[in-house]
């Protein structure tokens, strides 16, 4: 049983958000931690600051949060610790014993120069008495974020044999409305934890959705629309020098990009003459073929990350379902059965399971949950109402996805365990649509 | 057993260096403005149907004249679906019909027909939900001798609803195809 606490969540945040302004960087997130802790117990001290005033960042929070934000670890609180060693020689390991921590993590930043900074760090093995891993990075100001990410990502290595995923991007999209004047639309681009948010592109009354990331990190493809009577198309974007174009003129409306594994072609949507079918198009020549050919509405579609299947959405059954289909067509295979609803599913980096947005038909809305190729079972893990876009991030051990936080639209990440659940809060209005990069 | 549940708030300030170095690096932005947007979004009152005061279009205060009575089908600019249904109620039929004929018998009018869904549901499915109400308002028209170049299909899915609301009152004013011309 899961229990959660919406009430308060409401209140506190409500109490929160007075003290953020519309163009706030500051990112504000509220942690639904729930049940009891399971994850490896792990003590990161606070790094060491070797320097003038203050530390421009404080790279232990950013490894704490990003540690415990994977559900994977307890984060022991520092005010439990015993001493505050930053150097192997300053560590006495039966302090840690005795909070029961398993593992370790040391650190210190030197202030090298003007915006030059050293950060390293050690992860020890608090029982076998020895050190896992150690790193030092010599980065600006401006890197120590990203330093603190890949340190990140080294622990989780370490520790779970998975590789980590926090020294990523996200891309997202927010809405802005003031009364019922002009909407505006912006594009996105973030660490994964939301931090160090910049603007890719703006629109005004022509709304964006879908975006997503090319394999290799460098384009978006997303959905807008030219002016208020062409109809919806797709773009690709080089987000580093900003440059974009439309896809190949195609006769109708063209939505839902995906890219594929090789980042070759774009499997798509196009709704022409009321029917609505999915495509794959060549990226470089801009050839298209058609997959599905059905009457009902085909969309959303997702490769497998073999490159050999798709799946997509499809109410050919009377409501929407995941069916899978072969890259080069034939015949559609009907994947979930159980709930009312199933849609925008879309692959684990493993292949085995789906991430979807689900109707149970309990009247309890739209969650998300991951569907088992294998065994045709459904998880919850989220019990929002309208909740939807989840995406994986690149190592499958977390999702992100958008939910409603009272009127607005937010974006949460929740463990694909279903343990750790955190609200972001960004941006005033509403944000929407999260899509996670490869890892670069 | 999970019986408990904690709340933690983190603000994080520490983040405004990097946030503002982030401004500072729009090169790679892009700024697109629909300039021609208010001509089709401020149809609110034509999309009511009666009492148009709006003269930027000159159909517009034909029609409204004509459709001062509320029981005129032309009088209503907006056709109501129900939940992830595009088919028409026979009260819809009647209206889109009524729409047809005057279209048919005025030949140099171009329609837009502009297909909607409420949020609930993904916002790809509502897109492709959106055009497929715009079509089979379409398909009408065509059958009762519209001519296909006069008429233009779009889809916003659930991007631009007329009622914020979450409920179903709400919903039901989203889920719509509006007839503009």
């Amino acid at each position: 049983m899961r229990r959660f606490v919406a009430g308060m969540l409401l209140a506190l945040s409500a109490g929160c958000m007075a003290l953020l302004s519309a163009s706030a960087f500051a990112a504000l997130t509220i942690e639904i931690t729930q049940g009891e802790d399971s994850g490896t117990p792990i003590a990161a001290v606070p790094f060491r600051w070797h320097g003038e005033g203050e530390p421009p960042e404080d790279i232990r929070a950013i490894i704490a949060a990003d540690l415990h934000r994977s559900g994977r670890f307890d984060l022991l609180p520092t005010n439990a610790f015993l001493s505050k060693p930053s150097e192997i020689t300053e560590v006495r390991y039966k302090d840690w014993r005795l909070i029961k921590a398993e593992a370790l993590v040391i650190g210190r930043v030197t202030e090298k120069g003007p915006d030059q900074f050293e950060v390293s760090f050690q992860l020890l093995d608090v029982y076998r008495e020895r050190i896992k891993v150690g790193l030092r990075f010599s980065v600006s100001a401006a890197q120590l974020r990203q330093a603190a990410h890949q340190i990140s990502d080294r622990i989780f290595y370490e520790m779970t044999g998975i590789r980590g995923a926090f020294d990523t991007r996200i891309a997202y999209v927010t809405m802005n409305q003031q009364d019922n004047s002009d909407r505006l639309y912006r594009l996105m681009v973030a660490d994964s934890d939301g931090h160090n948010p910049q603007q890719i592109l703006q629109t005004t009354n022509l709304p964006v959705l879908s975006p997503a990331w090319s394999p290799n990190g460098e384009w978006l493809a997303y959905v807008s629309f030219s002016n208020a009577t062409s109809g919806a198309n797709i773009w690709l974007q080089d987000i580093n020098s900003g440059n974009r174009r439309t896809i190949a003129q195609v006769k109708g409306a063209a939505s839902a990009p995906a890219w594929s594994p090789d980042g070759k072609w774009l499997a798509l949507t196009i709704s022409a003459k009321g029917n609505t079918d999915i495509y794959v198009l060549q990226v470089a020549s801009g050839e298209i073929r058609q997959l599905t050919r059905h009457p009902a509405i085909d969309t959303e579609p997702a490769w497998s990350p073999d490159g050999r299947h798709l799946v997509f959405t499809s109410d050919r059954s009377g409501r929407p379902q995941i069916y899978r289909i072969g890259r080069n067509g034939g015949e559609a295979e009907r994947l979930t059965r159980g709930g009312k609803e199933n849609a925008r599913a879309s692959y684990d980096p493993s292949g085995k399971r789906l991430v979807m947005v689900t109707n149970r038909g309990t009247g309890a809305g739209y969650q998300i949950g991951v569907f088992s190729l294998a065994s045709s079972e459904m998880e919850l893990l989220t019990d929002g109402t309208l909740d939807e876009s989840p995406t994986f991030s690149p190592n499958g051990a977390m999702i992100l996805y958008a939910t409603r936080l009272g009127r607005d639209g937010v974006l949460a990440a929740v463990s694909a365990d279903g343990r750790v659940r955190q609200i972001l809060k960004m941006h005033d209005g509403e944000v929407r649509e999260p899509a996670w990069a490869a890892s670069r | 057993m999970r019986r408990f549940g904690t709340v933690f708030l983190v603000l994080f300030l520490g983040v405004a260096l990097a946030g503002c170095a982030a401004t500072k690096k729009k090169g790679g932005g892009v700024e697109v403005e629909d300039a021609t947007i208010s001509d089709t979004t401020s149809t609110d009152a034509a999309s009511s149907g009666i009492g148009s005061e709006d003269a930027t279009a000159g159909e517009i205060i034909t029609i409204s004249e004509d459709s001062t009575d509320l029981d005129d089908p032309l009088g209503q600019r907006v056709i109501y679906f129900d939940f992830d249904s595009s088919n028409l109620t026979p009260e819809a039929q009647r209206v889109v019909e009524a729409h047809a004929q005057y279209l048919a018998g005025n030949p140099g009018m171009a329609v837009v027909l502009e297909g909607h869904g409420d949020e609930r549901g993904t916002r790809e499915y509502n897109l492709a939900l959106g055009e497929h109400r715009a079509n089979t308002v379409n398909e009408i028209l065509q059958g009762l001798g519209v001519a296909p170049d006069a008429i233009r299909t779009i889809s916003y899915g659930e991007e631009r609803p007329v009622s914020m609301g979450q409920d179903e009152s709400a919903w039901s004013l989203n889920r719509r195809v509006e007839i503009l011309y």
